[in-house]
């Protein structure tokens, strides 16, 4: 009997597209809520957003099952710390933490494309953006998903933050206040709805500030 | 007859390490789910296209009288799609230590991080620093242990130990090379032109950063998959120092100004 080769795969892709903004003390993270397969619509009320810490927060488009399973495998080794050192994991550790346990799955891949964000020890706004298997960058805005390709050129253009491999270096947090980037995030979300048929239905925003953390939700076309 | 148990020489061996959660990961590989399937190397390959990792990119590293320059580019791309501009190629092992991204992102930070920590245990548990010739055979063992399973890194070691200035590259098929002068990645040709035409070993620092300043400039120019900002680090006795940021758009114009004409003038004049 000749060797049978599976032909089904591991993974699927359903949609959708993530955006984070960093301010001087805020920070701004996104994402739609369509959920797809192919050219069918799952649902269109399901959050990519999770919060992993009080100062950190993921978004995650591609395949929402691998996205699941890393958001619980985070949110265990988040408790495992806190009860190890007592406190909370600043935003900068976690992005390492994913960063790592990406790369872990480095011959098997979590098909996830995350944006992570939150602030830093001094308060200031950060966002990391990685790839697939781990590899991370702090920027200071970042988008990730089916319609990132819509929408970096347009944040490129409002936001252009000076590189922070310049040197001398420069801040990469954009000087935009609190109510005009989620302003922009929703001018973002409403362009690219328009132009990319996994992204649509309605937008989840979270606000991180020195105060806690704010939800806002808006309507996007649902066709 | 008896046959000789080469079980331990083979590469996998060293990816099962002992089960201990404590040390795992440290004295052995790190552990890796591998996916149940029949045709590993089919399901890489698509994974591989699947994940896309960055590529495409221009790092260069040289010996000369005062120590070692490192220098490269800052662009990350997708297939066609720039993924990012500001990415961190060269990546600092520890203070007097530096190692070049070139190939998937991913495998450089972690293997690079993960060799930072294997210097610093070499450290605590012999009381000296690692040598360069050390740190980088540890990571082309690591990277020869996983020959054959889609790594891909194309890295310089550089870096200043007790025998003066060392410079190796290492590869994901297990090269190891020891020389004066390597360059790496899609935009290395056009920077071998420029970097091979003006070097000399008694250079001062700056003429130094200058040529390998240019030499990424170039390569951007010509290269695609090249761009974004040119970093240029000095490795001297006393450990690394970054010396330079320039965006290369900026760097076209100081190395090539536009020259006014008549005509560029006089529509200035009726604008203002």
């Amino acid at each position: 009997m000749p060797i049978q080769q599976a032909n089904w795969s591991p993974y699927d892709n359903n949609g959708g597209t993530c955006v984070a903004i960093a301010g001087a003390d805020y920070c701004v993270i996104a994402a739609d809520t369509r959920m797809s397969t192919g050219y069918n619509i799952l649902t269109r009320d399901y959050s990519k957003i999770i919060q992993l810490a009080d100062k950190s927060v993921m978004a995650s488009s591609g395949f929402q099952a691998d996205v699941r399973a890393l958001q619980k495998v985070l949110e265990a080794r988040h408790l495992v710390y806190q009860h190890q050192h007592n406190k909370q994991m600043s935003c900068p550790a976690m992005a390492q933490l994913l960063s790592n346990t990406l790369y872990y799955k480095r011959f098997f891949p979590y098909y996830s494309f995350n944006v992570l964000g939150g602030l830093d020890s001094e308060g200031k706004g950060c966002v990391f953006t990685y790839d697939a298997v781990g590899s991370y960058e702090r920027v200071g805005y970042s988008s990730q998903g089916s319609g990132s390709t819509l929408i970096m050129p347009f944040l490129d253009n409002q936001l252009k933050s000076p590189s922070p491999l310049l040197l001398p270096a420069k801040d990469a947090v954009t000087p935009l206040s609190e109510s005009e980037a989620a302003d922009l995030v929703k001018t973002c979300f409403a362009s690219a709805t328009e132009r990319d048929i996994y992204t649509g239905d309605k937008l989840e925003i979270l606000v991180l500030n020195a105060e806690g953390i704010r939800r806002e939700y808006m309507e996007l076309r649902k066709d | 007859m008896m046959k000789i148990d080469f079980s331990g020489l083979e590469p996998n061996s060293l990816l099962r390490g002992n089960p201990n959660e404590l040390l795992s990961g440290l004295s052995t590989a790190p552990e890796f789910q591998i996916p149940n399937t029949n045709d590993f190397d089919g399901f890489q390959k698509e994974s591989v296209q699947m994940v896309k990792p960055a590529k495409g990119t221009t790092t260069l590293a040289f010996i000369f009288k005062e120590g070692v320059i490192v220098a490269a580019d800052s662009r990350a791309s997708m297939g066609g799609y720039i993924s990012s501009q500001s990415v961190k190629k060269i990546i600092e092992i520890n203070p007097y230590m530096l190692g070049t991204m070139a190939g998937g992102a991913a495998d450089c930070q972690f293997w690079h991080r993960n060799l930072g920590i294997k210097c610093r245990l070499h450290e605590l548990a012999n009381k000296r620093r690692i040598s360069v010739t050390g740190a980088s055979k540890l990571l082309a063992n690591i990277l020869y242990s996983y020959r054959g399973m889609g790594l891909s890194v194309g890295t310089m070691i550089a870096g200043w130990d007790e025998k003066g200035p060392g410079l190796y590259y290492v590869d994901s098929e297990g090269g190891r090379l020891n020389g004066n002068r390597f360059s790496v990645g899609s935009g290395s040709p056009y920077a071998y032109g420029v970097l091979d035409s003006g070097y000399r070993f008694d250079m001062s620092v700056e003429e130094a950063a200058e040529l390998a300043r240019r030499a990424i400039y170039h390569a951007t120019f010509r290269d695609g998959a090249s761009g974004g900002v040119v970093s240029v680090y000095h490795v001297g006795p006393d450990g690394w120092k970054k010396l330079s940021g320039d965006d290369v758009g900026e760097l076209h114009y100081a190395y090539y100004p536009v020259e006014p004409t008549v005509e560029h003038e006089m529509a200035e004049a009726s604008s203002s």
